[in-house]
């Protein structure tokens, strides 16, 4: 995964084309340090299908709030630099991050 | 197939790691199953200051992560699974992941705790992760010199807001007592006061949050004159308690109406060799103190459990003669006696074979058996359970009985 920050995320995602996914974490969120071995294995298992990021939201608070995330874990899904889709704490689970994936593709 | 665990235990909260460790050090084949990272709701507050013996400096994650490590070091397995699906009636219980793996275990011990209650305030649902937040810890950074708003006043409310007051400007609380009330303890309602950072809105409930991709503004109603006032802020925490989670237990275990699994002092649910500890469950005070403590105790109480299956199992359901079981309790004198009726009785017989049992310290197997009377005598062929003399006997009964 391509860790982004304020100095490339303009871009590696917004200007980037095609399907961008971002992992929105910090090492203090508990729940985020979780995920991160499946987000990884997510990553690994569909290379090649879109360009998966992850964003360090409390080194990158500005970015993030541009982004309009303000909570902990986030994945959005960013298609030619829009946004298409995010999901919040409550809604992320691998499956329907996989479905929603195969979706956008 | 699959290992059969002798203790495995669902949810690695404080809970749950403590059963892994007293399950472990005695020599139980003991794993714990948790669906996100061990530590449970005691991971995401930084303010953990009441955990005995941990005070100064020690963080809810750092305290977690030393009952985590203390699990491992006995030998508790911590496995990465979130049990949707379970049987648990038998006395080999099963769980089932979400993935479809399959787990079995000798006793089970629920430990699933609880999680943050939302009030479905308009505006709450749609703002998530944009402002709305119910983890202080996760979230605090994305605030620091903006105004968030907190909602509740118990303990977690008052000391997360604390806590958010290193980060915000200003941290306003909503409460919905009068003037100079709150739920919390003293101590943190006196440092609360003198916080210059922190605001308190009395007599007031959150009516709407109110923003386009972002939390933007509150509305506050005042209960007493119905008046409503809007807040400017850029965040909305809740900490309003919590809700057991304990939907895939519904029809498995016994619930209250709020959802809690009913136990009784030893843990024990209404299943046999199923176990319920921490915030999960019908109690008094839900904190890491008295989750570790349950941990303990079903811990402990699974290990007896599982002593008594054992031996009724070797002594008499895998027994290749007939037996004749015995259930006794030496504070009954009718039923001391009854050992030597029995004694005499197949005294010449090498085709039966004697086992005995304390009704009361064996009462999961008493009950299976439905043993009422005090002596009773059970006889046993292939397993299975062929006749049985209940209440005082004589050796000519048992002879009879044999036939
Ligand atoms: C903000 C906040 C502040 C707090 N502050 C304090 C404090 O200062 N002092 C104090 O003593 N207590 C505090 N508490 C309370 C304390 O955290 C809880 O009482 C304690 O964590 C309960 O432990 P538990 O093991 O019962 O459950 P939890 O800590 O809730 O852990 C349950 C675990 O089970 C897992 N799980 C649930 N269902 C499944 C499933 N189906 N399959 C697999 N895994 C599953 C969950 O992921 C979770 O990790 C606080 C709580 C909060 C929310």
């Amino acid at each position: 995964m391509i860790a982004v920050d304020k100095e490339n995320f303009e871009a590696e995602v917004l200007q980037a084309e095609g399907l961008v996914f971002v992992d929105f974490w910090s090492p203090k969120c508990e729940p985020c340090m979780a995920l991160l071995p499946e987000v990884e294995a997510f990553a690994e298992k569909n290379a090649g299908r879109a360009k998966f990021c992850k964003l360090d939201a409390a080194a990158n608070k500005r970015l993030s709030i541009a982004q309009k995330v303000m909570g902990l874990p986030a994945f959005v899904f960013y298609k030619n630099g829009e946004k298409v889709f995010t999901f919040d704490k409550e809604s992320i689970d691998m499956p329907a991050v996989q479905a929603k994936l195969d979706e956008l593709a | 197939m699959a290992d059969i665990y002798d203790l495995l235990v669902v949810g690695g909260g404080p809970g749950g790691l403590a059963a892994g460790i007293y399950g472990s050090r005695s020599r139980l084949k003991t794993a714990v199953i948790e669906k996100a990272r061990p530590g449970g709701q005691a991971a995401t507050t930084e303010e953990l200051a009441n955990y005995p013996g941990f005070f100064d400096g020690s963080t809810g994650p750092g305290l977690m992560e030393k009952f985590r490590a203390h699990a491992e070091f006995f030998g508790t397995e911590i496995l990465r699974g979130n049990i949707v699906e379970m049987d648990l009636s038998g006395a080999v219980k099963k769980l089932v992941a979400k993935d479809g793996t399959e787990y079995l275990a000798h006793a089970v011990v629920l430990a699933p705790g609880a999680e943050p209650r939302s009030l479905n305030i308009p505006g709450e649902r749609r703002l998530r992760g944009k402002g709305v937040s119910y983890c202080a810890t996760c979230d605090a950074d994305f605030f620091e010199d903006l105004d968030v708003v907190v909602v509740g006043n118990g303990d977690a409310a008052i000391e997360e807001a604390e806590y958010l007051t290193k980060f915000a400007e200003n941290v306003t609380i909503i409460v919905i007592h009068e003037e100079g009330v709150l739920d919390c303890n003293k101590a943190s309602a006196e440092r609360a006061f003198k916080n210059p950072k922190l605001h308190f809105v009395w007599n007031s409930v959150l009516e709407e949050i109110v923003g386009d991709e972002l939390v933007e503004l509150v509305r506050v109603r005042n209960i007493r004159t119905n008046e409503i006032t809007e807040l400017e802020t850029n965040g909305v925490f809740f900490f309003v308690g919590t809700v057991p989670r304990t939907d895939f237990l519904k029809g498995h275990v016994a619930l209250n109406e709020q959802g809690y699994i009913i136990t009784n002092e030893m843990m024990e649910t209404d299943v046999p060799g199923v176990y319920a500890v921490g915030d999960a469950r019908v109690k008094y005070l839900r904190q890491v103190v008295t989750a570790a403590a349950d941990g303990a105790v079903a811990a402990v109480a699974a290990e007896k459990y599982l002593a008594e299956m054992e031996a009724f199992r070797e002594q008499v359901l895998e027994a290749d003669k007939p037996v004749l079981l015995l259930f006794w309790a030496p504070q009954v004198e009718e039923s001391i006696s009854a050992i030597g009726a029995l004694e005499a009785a197949v005294a010449d017989n090498e085709n039966v074979q004697i086992a005995k049992m304390d009704t009361y310290r064996n009462r999961k197997i008493a009950g299976r058996y439905q043993v009422k009377a005090c002596p009773t005598l059970l006889l046993f062929r292939n397993g299975e359970e062929v006749g049985r003399l209940e209440g005082v006997f004589t050796t000519e009964q048992v002879s009879e009985l044999l036939k």
